[in-house]
C-alpha cells in the first residue's frame, strides 16, 4: 500500500469528493490563495497547512472559494449554502477561531434539523487545526474537543494517523449532518499507509491499536501515537495494555469503551485538553456510570494542565501530555490494586 | 399591477395583521408559551419584498418573523400550531413563534438570534450562484440586527462573492427596548450598507408600493446577475419588543398617531381604492376571509396535541 502523509491523504480526500460530487465546495481563507493578487491561475497556498492544495487549479475559483477574515461569514455562508443543495467544506484555520463565529456553529448550523422539525439537513464539514506544540501560544494551539462534543446536533471527529484522516474525511462529507473535523498540526507531517482508491470509516466505531488485558488506555488525535508508545514500552516490561482510539467523540463508541473497561477493569484516559469538563472526565464518567463494578482502580485522567496553552517550548512541553507521564499513570492504576 | 394582484397582496397582508392580532390574545389567555414578538405594522415590507419571490427563492428572517413567514407562503394553520406548541405544528413544536422554518417554501426559519440569519442568507446566495439556478436570497434584518457583526460580515461576504443575496433592513425605530437614533451610530443603515459597496435603497415601509417597486429592482439586479443589493424600510411596529412589553418609551400619543398615519393596511386601502378602482366592499370580504381562517386556525390549534415525549430527542441528527 503507498505512504501519505497525513496532509496528503486529507488532500487526497478532498480531491476525490471534489471529482466525484459537483456540489462538494472548499470554502474559507487562503483556501486556494492568491484571490484579488496577479491573476486567478495562482496558488498562493492551497490552505494554511497545505491540505487544499491543487484544489483551487483543478476545480476552479468557483468551487474553491478564497474568503475574507471573515469567520461568522464563512461558517455561516457554508451552513447556508449546505442547507440549500451544496456539500460545503469550510476550512476555520485554527480551532481557536471559534470564539468569533460560534454563534453561527452551536446557535445555527447544529440547530437548524432540530428547530426546523426535521426539515433541514446541513452537510457541512468544518476542517480545523487544533492542538499544541508548534509553540503557537494560547490562541493557536487549542483542541476544544469537549467544547463542540456538548453541542447536540454537531458530529466531532479526530482522525489520529494518515489512514483514518482519509477515510475518515471523505465520510465526514458524505455525511448528512454538521461535523467538525478536528486535525492535529503535530500530525500532519505523520506518514502511513494509505490506499488510492477512497473508502470511508464510519463514525462511532473505535480503532483498537493493542489488545491486553491488564489495562486499557483510551487516547485521543496526537495522543493515541503517545499512547501506542506508552504500550508498547510496558509490553517490554510484560504489561499488556489495551489502546483505543475512539475516532470520534459525537457519536461516541460507548460499547467498545465499556466493553474493554469491563475487560481490564482499569482506565487511563489520555487527552491534550485542559482537564475540565473535557473529553477524558466525560469517558470516565460514562465508565464510572456504566461499568463500575468491573473497575478494580480508579480511573485515571492524562491530561493538560489547566492553563492556557503556553508560548514557551519549555512550558508548553509540560503543558502537553507525555508519553512518559502516560507510563507513569498506568502504573499508579496498576498498583493501585 | 392587476387587481386580483393587488387583492392577493390585501389578503397577504391582512393575514399577517389578523394573525399577529390573534396571537396577542392567545397569549395574553395563557394558550401560547414562551416569548412573542409581534410583526403588526411591518406588514408592507414583508410582503412588497416577498411578492417577488418563488418558492425557490431564499429568505433568512428574525425574531419576528411571523409575516415574513406568512409573505413567503408558509401554512398558516401550521404557523399557529406551531407557535401554540403543538405536534403538527409546522417544526412539530420543536421550534416555536422564534424558529418557524419551511424550507419547501423557501423559508429558512425565523431566527433568535439577532444578526443570525445574514450569513445563512449569503449562503442559500452561494448555493443560486453556484448551481446557476437564477434564484436569489433575502436576508430580513431590524434596525438593531444591522450593528452586528455578523451582519457587516455577511455584507462584505455577499459583495466580495457577488452572490445574489438582498438585505432588507426594517427600522422600526426601536431595538428591543432601545431607540434606534442612539443605537445606530450613523443614524443611516442604507449609507452605512453602502460602505460594504453595495447598491442601496431606501424606502418608506409603510407604503407597500414603494417597497415593492424598490425591492422589485433590487431582486431584478440580484437574479440578472449584478450582485446584492441593501434596502432601508422606514417602518413601524404596533406592539412592544414582544407581548407584554409595557412600551414606556414610547412617547404619549406616539401610538395612536402611528394607527392613525402610518398603517400601511390603512395607506394601501385607501390607495388602491382611489387609485385602482378597487371598491370597499371587495376588501371588506377579504377582511372576512381572513378572520375566518384565522379562527379555524386558532380552534384547530388549540384543540391539537401537544408532542409526545418520545420527541425529544428526534431530528437532532440524520443518523446518530
Amino acid at each position: 500500500m503507498p505512504e501519505k502523509t497525513y496532509t496528503e491523504a486529507l488532500n487526497e480526500a478532498l480531491h476525490q469528493e471534489m471529482d466525484r460530487d459537483d456540489t462538494v465546495i472548499v470554502i474559507g481563507e487562503d483556501v486556494a490563495g492568491g484571490a484579488g493578487t496577479q491573476g486567478d491561475d495562482v496558488e498562493a497556498i492551497g490552505g494554511i497547512f497545505g491540505v487544499c492544495a491543487g484544489l483551487g487549479k483543478k476545480f476552479g475559483r468557483t468551487r474553491v472559494i478564497d474568503t475574507p477574515i471573515t469567520e461568522s461569514a464563512i461558517v455561516g455562508t457554508a451552513a447556508g449554502a449546505a442547507m440549500t443543495g451544496l456539500r460545503p467544506v469550510a476550512e476555520l484555520m485554527f480551532v481557536d477561531f471559534l470564539g468569533v463565529c460560534f454563534d453561527q456553529i452551536y446557535n445555527q448550523t447544529a440547530k437548524f434539523r432540530y428547530m426546523f422539525g426535521g426539515k433541514a439537513s446541513t452537510p457541512l464539514v468544518i476542517r480545523t487545526a487544533v492542538g499544541a506544540g508548534l509553540s503557537a501560544a494560547a490562541q493557536h494551539s487549542q483542541t476544544m474537543f469537549s467544547t463542540f462534543t456538548s453541542v447536540p446536533g454537531l458530529k466531532v471527529v479526530m482522525p489520529s494517523n494518515p489512514y483514518d484522516a482519509k477515510g475518515l474525511l471523505i465520510q465526514a462529507i458524505r455525511d448528512d449532518d454538521p461535523v467538525i473535523f478536528c486535525e492535529h498540526k503535530l500530525l500532519y507531517a505523520m506518514k502511513g499507509e494509505v490506499p488510492d482508491e477512497d473508502y470511508t470509516i464510519p463514525f462511532a466505531e473505535a480503532n483498537w491499536l493493542r489488545d491486553g488485558e491488564d489495562l486499557t488506555i483510551i487516547a485521543f488525535s496526537a495522543m493515541v501515537p503517545k499512547a501506542i508508545e506508552a504500550a508498547d514500552k510496558l509490553a517490554e516490561e510484560g504489561i499488556k495494555c489495551t489502546v483505543i482510539d475512539p475516532r470520534t467523540t459525537s457519536p461516541l463508541d460507548e460499547e467498545s469503551i465499556l466493553e474493554s473497561a469491563e475487560e481490564t477493569g482499569r482506565v487511563v484516559i489520555v487527552d491534550e485538553s485542559t482537564p475540565r469538563c473535557s473529553i477524558a472526565s466525560d469517558i470516565s464518567s460514562i465508565i464510572v456510570d456504566k461499568a463500575f463494578k468491573a473497575l478494580k482502580a480508579p480511573i485515571k485522567k492524562v491530561t493538560a494542565a489547566h492553563s492556557p496553552v503556553p508560548f514557551s517550548p519549555a512550558l508548553e512541553q509540560a503543558f502537553i501530555p507525555q508519553t512518559e507521564g502516560i507510563i507513569e499513570a498506568c502504573r499508579e492504576v496498576l498498583g493501585s490494586n | 399591477m392587476k387587481k386580483e394582484e393587488l387583492l392577493k397582496v390585501y389578503k397577504t397582508m391582512r393575514t399577517i395583521r389578523s394573525f399577529e392580532e390573534q396571537c396577542d390574545k392567545e397569549f395574553m389567555q395563557g394558550n401560547i408559551p414562551g416569548f412573542v414578538h409581534l410583526y403588526a405594522g411591518q406588514e408592507a415590507v414583508a410582503v412588497g419584498v416577498c411578492s417577488h419571490l418563488s418558492d425557490e427563492d431564499k429568505i433568512g428572517s428574525t425574531h419576528r418573523g411571523h409575516g415574513h413567514c406568512i409573505a413567503k407562503g408558509c401554512d398558516v394553520k401550521g404557523m399557529m400550531h406551531e407557535i401554540m406548541g403543538k405536534a403538527d405544528g409546522l417544526c412539530k413544536g420543536k421550534g416555536g413563534s422564534m424558529h418557524i422554518a419551511d424550507l419547501s417554501k423557501g423559508m429558512l426559519g425565523a431566527n433568535a438570534i439577532v444578526g443570525g440569519a445574514p450569513p445563512t442568507a449569503v449562503g442559500a446566495a452561494l448555493t443560486a450562484k453556484t448551481l446557476g439556478n437564477n434564484t436569489v436570497a433575502v436576508a430580513f434584518s431590524g434596525d438593531g440586527a444591522s450593528n452586528q457583526g455578523t451582519t457587516f460580515e455577511a455584507m462584505n461576504m455577499a459583495v466580495v462573492l457577488q452572490v445574489p443575496v438582498i438585505f432588507v433592513f426594517e427600522n422600526n425605530g426601536y431595538g428591543e427596548h432601545t431607540g434606534a437614533d442612539y443605537a445606530v451610530g450613523s443614524k443611516d443603515i442604507a449609507k452605512r450598507a453602502e460602505g460594504f459597496g453595495l447598491p442601496t435603497y431606501k424606502v418608506n415601509g409603510t407604503d407597500f408600493f414603494d417597497v415593492y417597486e424598490t425591492a422589485g429592482k433590487a431582486i431584478k439586479d440580484a437574479r440578472e446577475g449584478k450582485g446584492p443589493s441593501a434596502l432601508e424600510a422606514d417602518t413601524i411596529r404596533f406592539g412592544g419588543h414582544f407581548i407584554g412589553d409595557p412600551q414606556n418609551y414610547r412617547a404619549e400619543g406616539e401610538l395612536d398617531k402611528l394607527r392613525a398615519e402610518r398603517d400601511c393596511l390603512k395607506i394601501f386601502r385607501s390607495k388602491v381604492i382611489s387609485d385602482f378602482d378597487l371598491k370597499e366592499e371587495e376588501l371588506n370580504l377579504i377582511d372576512k376571509e381572513v378572520n375566518a381562517l384565522i379562527e379555524g386556525c386558532t380552534k384547530s390549534g388549540l384543540a391539537a396535541p401537544m408532542p409526545d415525549s418520545k420527541e425529544l430527542t428526534s431530528d437532532v441528527y440524520l443518523n446518530y
